[in-house]
Parts: C-alpha cells; sequence; structure tokens
C-alpha cells in the first residue's frame, strides 16, 4: 500500500509558459516528503503532475516522466483516472461534497471504483476510513448529517477519511493545514504520522515548522524571478536541511533571511 | 473614513474626529443621500412587484365575481361552448388539464435535451464552439411564438405525422398513445413538441450557468478520487445544479403554461373531455389559447368567463412556482449554500 515515486527531468508548462523546470527526484515509500519554498515557485504545480491533476487545467502539459514503482504514469497506455485513484490527493481548502451525507462522503470514491459492496463493507469501510482520520468519535453518530456541517479541521479530515478509503498507494497533500486553525493542524500533523505506517506521502506547506515536525525528507523549490520556471534547489533529509543544507540559498529560506 | 457614519457617530479618541474638515463631512452626507436615493429605489421596485401582482389578482377576482357566481343557464345562455346543465368547474377543469398536460409534456421533453446541451456547452464542448453552440441556443429565445406557430402547423405537424402513427400502432396500449391517431397531426402531442422547443433556451441558458459556477474545487475533489469526467458531472456538477435545473425547468414550465399563440394556431380544440389521448384530434385545449380564440367574439358574461378561465391559470402559474420554490428549498443544507 505504499509505492517509491521516480521523477526524472519534469518540466511543467501552462501553454507555452515554462512553470517548473528539469526536476528529478526519489519519494521513498512509507515516508513524509515535504515541499517548501516561497509562493509561485512551483510547489503545488509540481505535487499535480504526480497525480496527472495538473493537466485538468486547460493547455497544461508536461515533458518528462514520474514512475510509481517504474511504471511512467505518462505512458501512452496510462489513463489518468487510474493513476488518481493509486495517488489520492488532499486539497488545501477542505472540499467535502456539499450534497452527501458524511457516510456518502467517505464511500463517494469507492462507490466510483467499485458499485457493488455490502452495506455491512461499507460499514466497515466507512468506520476503518473515519478512524484512520481520527474523526470516527466525533461524527459517528452524526454520519447522515452532511459533511459540510462540520468545522474546517474536522472537513479536513473527512477529506482524508475520504481519501484513504480507497486505498491508494500515495496521498499527497497541497498545504492540508493552511485553513485551519492550530488545533486542527495539529490533529493532522499527528494523522500524517499515523498515516505514513500505510501510505506514502508528499505534503505542500509554506510552514517551515510543520515541515520540520511532519516530515522525513524535505525539498526545497525556490524561483530565480518573476516569469522565470520554479526548480528544485535541494533535497534531502529534513534535519540536514534545516540544519546544515547545501545551498545558500536553502539557508537563506529555511532560517527566514527571505520568503 | 468616507463610509456614511462619519457624521453622526460621536467623536472617536485621538481628536481626530474634531479636525475633520468640513469637506470630508459634505462627501459623507452625499453618500449618504445616495444611499438613501437607493434604498428608496430598491424598496419601490420591490413593493412595485407586490402591487402588480396585487392588481392582476384584483383585477381578474374582481372581473371573474359575476361567472364564477352566475347560475349554470345564465352561464350556458351567455358562452355558447358551455351547454344546459354544465357548470364552470366542468367547463373550466378540462381546459386546466390539457394546459397542465401539454406543459408537462413538453418540460419532460426539453428538461434532458436542455441538461445535455447545458453539461456539453460547460465540460464537453472546446471552448471555441461552445460560445457558438450557446449564442445559437439564445438565438432560439429570439423567435416570436407566431413563428413557432407557423412552423409547428406548417412543417411540424405534417412531418411527425408518421411518427404519431407509429406510436399508435406499436404502443397504442399506452394510456397517452391510445385512441384515434390524428390525420391531421394538429394535435397536443406536436403542441408539446413545438413548446418543448420554445421553452429549451431558458432551460439551457440557465443549466449552463449553473453547471459553470459549480466550484473547481468539489470537481477536483471528484477526480482526484479517481472520477471520469462523467462521474465528476454525477458526483459535483449536477448535485451542486440541481436545484438550479429545477429553477430553470419552472421557468421553463412558466412559459409553456402561459403560451397562447403557438397552440392556438397548432391544434384542433375540443372541448369538455379529459382525455390522455394525446395523438387524437379535438381532445383537448389550453387555457390560454381558449381565452385568445374566443375573446374576440364575446360580451357580457362571456368575457367575465374568460376571465374566470384566466383566473385559473393564474393560480395554477402561482401555485407551479410555489412548488418549484419548496422543492429548492427542502434540501437547503445539503446545497452547499452553506
Amino acid at each position: 500500500m505504499a509505492q517509491r515515486i521516480d521523477v526524472n527531468d519534469m518540466n511543467i508548462y501552462y501553454g507555452d509558459f515554462l512553470a517548473v523546470e528539469g526536476v528529478s527526484m526519489t519519494i521513498d515509500p512509507k515516508s513524509v516528503t515535504a515541499f517548501i519554498g516561497p509562493s509561485g515557485c512551483g510547489k503545488t504545480t509540481f505535487l499535480r503532475t504526480l497525480n496527472r491533476m495538473h493537466e485538468v487545467t486547460p493547455g497544461a502539459r508536461v515533458e518528462g516522466s514520474v514512475e510509481l514503482e517504474g511504471v511512467d504514469l505518462y505512458g501512452d497506455d496510462i489513463d489518468p483516472v487510474a493513476v488518481r485513484r493509486n495517488i489520492g490527493m488532499v486539497f488545501q481548502r477542505p472540499n467535502p461534497f456539499p450534497t452527501m451525507s458524511i457516510r456518502d462522503n467517505v464511500l463517494a470514491g469507492v462507490k466510483l471504483n467499485n458499485r457493488k459492496m455490502s452495506k455491512s463493507d461499507q460499514d466497515e469501510l466507512v468506520e476503518g476510513s473515519l478512524r484512520g482520520a481520527n474523526l470516527w468519535n466525533e461524527v459517528k453518530d452524526r454520519l447522515e448529517k452532511p459533511g459540510s456541517g462540520l468545522s474546517g479541521g474536522q472537513q479536513q479530515r473527512l477529506c482524508i477519511a475520504r481519501t484513504i478509503a480507497v486505498k491508494p498507494q500515495v496521498v499527497l497533500m497541497d498545504e492540508p493545514c493552511s485553513a485551519l486553525d492550530p488545533i486542527s493542524t495539529l490533529a493532522i500533523e499527528d494523522l500524517i504520522q499515523e498515516l505514513k505506517k500505510d501510505f506514502t506521502i508528499v505534503i505542500v506547506t509554506h510552514n517551515m515548522q510543520q515541515a520540520a515536525r511532519v516530515s522525513d525528507r524535505t525539498a526545497f523549490f525556490n524561483i530565480a524571478g518573476t516569469g522565470k520556471p520554479g526548480r528544485l534547489i535541494e533535497m534531502n533529509d529534513t534535519a540536514t536541511i534545516f540544519s546544515s543544507p547545501a545551498e545558500k540559498a536553502t539557508e537563506d529560506y529555511v532560517s527566514g533571511r527571505f520568503g | 473614513m468616507t463610509t456614511t457614519d462619519s457624521p453622526q457617530r460621536p467623536a472617536r479618541p485621538g481628536g481626530h474626529a474634531e479636525r475633520a474638515p468640513a469637506r470630508r463631512r459634505r462627501r459623507g452626507t452625499t453618500e449618504r443621500g445616495f444611499n438613501r436615493v437607493f434604498r428608496w429605489i430598491a424598496t419601490g421596485a420591490g413593493a412595485f412587484i407586490l402591487a402588480i401582482l396585487a392588481a392582476v389578482a384584483l383585477f381578474l377576482l374582481v372581473r371573474a365575481w359575476p361567472a364564477l357566481t352566475a347560475s349554470e343557464d345564465e352561464l350556458s345562455d351567455a358562452v355558447g361552448r358551455i351547454p344546459e346543465g354544465t357548470s364552470l368547474l366542468e367547463f373550466v377543469g378540462p381546459l386546466i388539464f390539457g394546459t397542465l398536460l401539454a406543459a408537462l409534456l413538453a418540460l419532460a421533453l426539453a428538461t434532458p435535451v436542455a441538461m445535455g446541451i447545458g453539461l456539453f456547452i460547460s465540460h464537453y464542448a472546446p471552448p471555441r464552439l461552445a460560445q457558438v453552440l450557446g449564442y445559437l441556443v439564445d438565438l432560439l429565445a429570439a423567435i416570436p411564438s407566431v413563428v413557432y406557430g407557423l412552423w409547428g402547423f406548417l412543417v411540424l405537424a405534417p412531418v411527425l405525422r408518421p411518427v404519431w402513427f407509429w406510436l399508435g400502432d406499436n404502443l397504442g396500449w399506452f394510456p397517452l398513445f391510445a385512441g384515434q391517431v390524428s390525420a391531421t397531426g394538429k394535435v397536443l402531442a406536436t403542441v408539446s413538441v413545438v413548446l418543448a422547443v420554445m421553452i429549451l433556451p431558458i432551460i439551457t441558458a440557465v443549466s449552463r450557468e449553473v453547471f459553470l459556477q459549480t466550484p473547481k474545487l468539489h470537481e477536483e475533489a471528484a477526480l482526484a478520487l479517481g472520477a471520469t469526467r462523467w462521474e465528476v458531472i454525477r458526483v459535483a456538477v449536477l448535485p451542486f445544479g440541481r436545484s438550479g435545473v429545477i429553477s430553470a425547468a419552472m421557468l421553463g414550465l412558466g412559459r409553456a403554461l402561459g403560451e397562447t399563440m403557438a397552440v392556438l394556431m397548432i391544434i384542433s380544440p375540443g372541448f369538455l373531455v379529459y382525455s390522455l389521448e394525446i395523438l387524437a384530434a379535438s381532445q383537448h385545449n389550453t387555457i390560454a389559447a381558449y381565452i385568445a380564440l374566443d375573446f374576440a367574439e364575446a360580451s357580457g358574461l362571456a368575457v367575465n368567463a374568460l376571465i374566470a378561465t384566466g383566473l385559473a391559470l393564474f393560480l395554477i402559474t402561482m401555485a407551479v412556482n410555489m412548488t418549484a420554490r419548496a422543492i429548492v428549498a427542502r434540501r437547503k443544507e445539503f446545497s452547499g449554500a452553506n
């Protein structure tokens, strides 16, 4: 349930605009990898290419390859829908389906993938996923209420439950705590530590303390100036990045001298 | 600081208010003046709508009253179409039925097509094609109803005739297709098709707008779970657009209920029967078409009877709109508005 990702020389475009240039990296299974860097440096753009969400934007395209356990996700015979079933995503703002109950939100992905499922299997999956997202105790008495009635932090954990319910290999998180208060943030960070036992986790964050707290490895992205492409400057163990980075730019950023 | 409240507020600490120059105060009062004027305009517009509605209702009620209170004999003497011993309700009932039947059939035909076009424009078509298509659909709304009537009478009725015969021969057991199929094609089924085309633009335009407003967030949530394009529509777009589509359908239904000219020109009218046989001649009429048909030659109590029929249409339309609102409001907590 956790697989390794190899990225080779990725160039990412919006139309003619080169947004991210020449990224190569390896993401280890059952680990947390954090992407940090200033706004507009292409962290989120790069994250979205890992499950082919990038190409949903009109005119967006990529060059290079992303391999999940050796299989190129951009291969000719690969269906992006299948890629996204294997690589789940949690977004910046909590986005439970507003017309669905909490229970249906958790089951949404499974119902897409596999229509036939007994009621008891569904109940089991709902409980398991909500427990996995540390939300079960808070919502077990109101599973039929709309998901949009929960607090922001609960909604985000509901989205995580929805994502892990389809049992992906990898979970991508795009600044999952940026819309949440510190208590909810803490809850999500604890959850990430739990989740990495089963999943490969990639998280984009603006919050360097968060990267330092939750991740095993950290990748620093930077941009030379407006209109220039973002690049991967350095990637290493989180402890190394925050104590003795190899690049001057990384040191300036993590020590708060810019960004 | 330049907002409306500065002149009225007590002086704030820090000496700022004491030094407030005269110019600022003047601008403050001017803006307050605009505010007040705008509030009057807005309130006035709201009240105006209510006043018009009340005036129309009052007019219908007052002018319909003589017919509502007249005896059966008086009515049948005044109105040639009402045979002796028939009450006003027995006469108007089939008209109400015909109106609803034609409008509902039109709605049933138009809504799926309109949603399909709306979804195609919003989620499938390449941008340029979507624009052209949207424009063409809007053009349909610009065609006058007399032209629709001519088209239905001269073109559609002959074209649909073999279709109606086929339906009558093969699906005659179905109540709607039972009875003697009309040889002219000028039947309620043809009317419904024309009405469906007429209400298509409004339903399409509103659904398209609603579908386009689906939050990107919800669509991406579905995509990230491994949804295909159709599944994104099913999980994110349609639930979000549901109340909007219902409103759109009700707008269309309102137009179909009140449509006069096209119906009048196409249908071969029938009175005093409740009939489901939409392929048979002289079985139905709609209220609006009936009023237009008879109004020119009516006088005295007959006019009051026609207005009473109009009152029935007014009440139906109002009931339809209220039902639509109730449907939209019922699942508000699931609507995404919160």
